[in-house]
C-alpha cells in the first residue's frame, strides 16, 4: 500500500476516464486478444473438420500419398454406408443408444428429483443421516465399482439387456445431491400456497414445484443425456452380445477390427455425434446454465 | 389411503413436524411422504451402489476365480497379490504420470480460455460455443479421430503431415513406448474434450468477481494485466480452482475410455481401471483380486479427496464464496 502512494499522481488520468470503464485495453490489446482466441478456436475445430472431411472422402483420399486438407471429390453416398455394413450392426447400436439415453435421462431425473425433494423439504427425524448415506456414495466413483456391479447385474440375469444398461445407472448420488441443493433454495411460499389449497406433498410437488423448476430440470436433463449417450465402460461390460451394443461400443469395435474401412468408420463417428450436436445447438443455454449452477457446488 | 395413513402415522410425526409448520388437515404425515418420495431412490441406491461395494469388499478376501460365490477365505492374500503384481503398481504409476500431466494443463488452458472469452465484447457467445463444443463429443469418438487421423502413425496422419513439412520423420505416436509420445496423444485428446467444460466453470466464477476490486486496484496504481490477475483474479477464483482441480483429479483416476481405445493392444500406458478390466473380465476372471484392487483404489480416492479438501479448504462454508 505504502509503495503505491507516490504513484497516485499517475492514476489521475485514468480516473477522469472512469465512466468509460476501460475494462478492455486499446486497439492493440484487442487485436491480440482476437488473434489468440481465433487461433485457439481453429485448433479446437480441427478435429471436427478432420472427422467430416474423412467421413465424406474416399479411402485413397484419406490414406493416400499427397494428403490434402480439402478433399477433391466428396462422397455423399458415404452417409448410408455404416447402415449397410454387415460386420457391425450400426443402426441397431444407434437405436440402442437412443433408447438407453432417453430412458436413462427420464429415469434418473424422476428418481433423483423425488429423493432430492424429500431430503430437502419433508421433515423427517433421520433425514440428515440418510443424506450422509447418499453423500458417502459420492466418494466412491461408480467406475471403480464396475466389477462388483457387473457381478450383481449378471447374477440378476440382466447382461445384454436394456434393464442391465439402464437401471444400475439411475441412482446417481450426485444428481440427487444437486436436486436437494436446488430444492433447498426453492421459495417456500409457493409450496405453502399449494398447501393452503389443500394439496398434500405429492400434489404440491407435481402441480407447483415441478412446473416452477423446469429450467433446472432441463439443465440436468441435458447433462444426464450427454453423459448417458457418451458412457462407454458400463455398456462395454454389459453388452457382451453385439445386439446389445450401444453406439460407443460399436465405434470402439471398429478400431479393433481386422480390416479398417476408413471412410465408413469416420462416417459412423460423425453420425454418432449428430444427436448430441442437436441437443447442443438447441439446449446449450440450459447446459451452460446448469453447469454454472451445479458444477461450482459439486 | 389418506385416512389410514393418518391413523398409522400420527404418533411419530408430531414430535418433529409440529414444531415449525402450520398444520393443514388434508395432508398425510410427513414421515410417510418422506418415504414415498425417497424410497425408490434409496432402495436403488442400496441395491446398485451399497451392495456392490459390500460384495466387493467381501470378495476381496476370498479366492474367487470364475465365481462370485466363493467359499475359500484367504484373508489379505488378494491384496498382497495385487501389491506384488507389477501390473497394478505400474497402473498406479501410469495414473500418477497422467494426473501430473493432465491436471495442470487443463487447469491452465480452461482458465486461459475463460479469461480470453471473458474479455471479449463481440462474438463472445460464438467463441464460447466453439470451446465448449467438444464437451458433446464422446471419449470414444475423440479417441477414434486422434488415433485414425490426427495422430495416425503413418504419413497421412495430420501430425505427421505437419512435421513432414519441416523434414521430420514420421513418428509412431501410439505404437512405440520409447520415446513415450503416446502421452502427447492421450493428454491432447482429454484436453480438447474437457477444457470447455471447466472454462464454463471459470467463466461463471469470473463474472462473480466484483468490478469494484479492479477499480480500487486501479486507483492504487496496479497495472491491468499480470498484477491484477495475480492479486485479484487468482485469489478470487480460489474456491473454483480448488473445485476444478478436485474434479480433474477424480476424473483422471477414472480414466478408461481413451486409454482402452487408443492403446488397445499395447502393454504400456494402462491406468488402474483398464488393468482391473482386463483382470476381472479378461481370461482369468479373477474377481477376488479385481475386487481387492477396486477396494484399494476406492480408499486411495477417498484419502486423496479428503486430504486435498482439507489442504485447500474446500467444502463446508466455501460454497458461499
Amino acid at each position: 500500500m505504502t509503495t503505491t502512494a507516490p504513484r497516485t499522481g499517475r492514476t489521475v488520468p485514468p480516473r477522469s476516464g472512469r465512466p468509460r470503464r476501460v475494462r478492455h485495453t486499446g486497439a492493440m490489446g484487442s487485436t491480440g486478444l482476437y488473434l489468440a482466441i481465433g487461433v485457439a478456436a481453429l485448433l479446437f475445430l480441427i478435429p471436427f473438420y478432420l472427422l467430416v472431411r474423412n467421413a465424406l472422402s474416399t479411402d485413397p483420399e484419406i490414406t493416400g500419398e499427397n494428403w490434402k486438407f480439402f478433399p477433391t471429390d466428396i462422397q455423399w453416398g458415404n452417409i448410408t454406408e455404416p447402415f449397410r455394413d454387415p460386420t457391425v450392426d450400426f443402426g441397431r447400436s444407434m437405436v440402442n443408444s437412443l433408447v438407453v439415453g432417453v430412458l436413462h435421462t427420464v429415469g434418473t431425473l424422476l428418481v433423483c428429483s423425488l429423493a432430492g425433494y424429500g431430503l430437502a423439504r419433508i421433515p423427517y427425524r433421520h433425514a440428515n443421516k440418510i443424506f450422509y448415506g447418499v453423500l458417502f456414495t459420492l466418494m466412491v466413483p461408480t467406475a471403480v465399482t464396475f466389477v462388483p456391479s457387473f457381478v450383481l447385474v449378471s447374477s440378476l440375469g440382466w447382461v445384454d439387456s436394456y434393464r442391465g444398461l439402464i437401471i444400475p445407472g439411475l441412482f446417481s448420488g450426485f444428481t440427487c445431491f444437486l436436486f436437494r441443493q436446488y430444492f433447498l433454495g426453492f421459495p417456500k411460499e409457493l409450496e405453502e400456497a399449494a398447501r393452503v389449497d389443500g394439496l398434500g406433498y405429492w400434489g404440491a410437488y407435481w402441480r407447483v414445484v415441478v412446473p416452477n423448476s423446469l429450467n433446472f430440470f432441463a439443465a440436468l436433463a441435458t447433462i444426464t443425456f450427454i453423459n448417458g449417450w457418451n458412457s462407454f465402460l458400463w455398456p462395454l461390460v454389459i453388452g457382451q452380445d453385439p445386439g446389445a451394443w450401444t453406439v460407443q461400443v460399436a465405434l470402439s469395435s471398429y478400431m479393433t477390427n481386422q480390416t479398417v474401412n476408413y471412410h465408413l468408420i469416420f462416417m459412423a463417428t460423425a453420425i454418432s455425434l449428430l444427436p448430441l450436436l442437436l441437443v447442443f445447438l438447441f439446449l446449450q443455454r440450459w447446459l451452460v446454465q446448469g453447469i454454472a449452477q451445479t458444477g461450482i457446488k459439486g | 389411503m389418506a385416512t389410514t395413513s393418518r391413523l398409522d402415522r400420527t404418533r411419530p410425526a408430531p414430535a418433529e413436524a409440529a414444531t415449525a409448520r402450520p398444520r393443514r388437515g388434508r395432508r398425510s404425515s410427513p414421515t410417510l411422504n418422506f418415504w414415498l418420495f425417497t424410497s425408490p431412490f434409496l432402495i436403488g441406491l442400496v441395491i446398485f451402489v451399497y451392495v456392490p461395494i459390500g460384495w466387493s469388499v467381501w470378495l476381496s478376501f476370498f479366492e474367487a476365480r470364475f465365481t462370485v460365490t466363493p467359499d475359500k477365505f484367504t484373508g489379505f492374500a488378494n491384496y498382497r497379490q495385487m501389491l506384488d503384481n507389477g501390473n497394478f503398481t505400474g497402473a498406479l504409476l501410469t495414473f500418477t504420470v497422467f494426473a501430473a500431466l493432465i491436471v495442470p494443463t487443463t487447469w491452465a488452458l480452461s482458465l486461459g480460455l475463460a479469461l480470453l472469452v471473458n474479455r471479449m465484447r463481440f462474438m463472445r457467445a460464438f467463441f464460447r460455443s466453439v470451446f465448449f463444443l467438444p464437451t458433446a463429443c464422446s471419449y470414444v469418438a475423440a479417441s477414434l479421430i486422434w488415433k485414425m487421423s490426427l495422430f495416425n502413425g503413418v504419413r497421412f496422419g495430420l501430425a505427421n503431415t505437419v512435421i513432414g513439412w519441416f523434414g521430420v520423420d514420421n513418428i509412431a505416436w501410439l505404437a512405440d513406448p520409447d520415446p513415450p509420445w503416446y502421452w502427447l496423444v492421450l493428454v491432447t485428446a482429454r484436453l480438447w474434450l474437457q477444457s470447455g467444460f471447466y472454462m464454463i466453470l471459470f467463466l461463471a466464477a469470473l463474472q462473480n468477481i466484483p468490478q469494484e476490486l479492479y477499480e480500487a486496484a486501479e486507483i492504487d496504481g496496479a497495472k491491468r494485466g499480470w498484477q491484477t490477475f495475480r492479486h485479484i483474479t487468482l485469489p478470487q477464483l480460489r474456491a473454483t480452482s480448488t473445485a476444478v482441480i478436485l474434479l480433474l483429479l477424480v476424473a483422471a483416476y477414472q480414466a478408461f475410455d481413451e486409454f482402452f481405445n487408443l492403446l488397445s493392444k499395447t502393454t504400456w500406458g494402462r491406468p488402474p481401471l483398464v488393468e482391473l478390466y482386463y483382470m476381472a473380465l479378461g481370461q482369468n476372471q479373477d474377481y477376488g483380486a479385481g475386487s481387492a484392487g477396486a477396494v484399494m483404489l476406492t480408499l486411495l480416492i477417498c484419502v486423496v479427496t479428503l486430504f486435498q479438501g482439507r489442504l485447500m479448504g474446500f467444502g463446508r462454508g466455501e460454497e458461499s464464496r
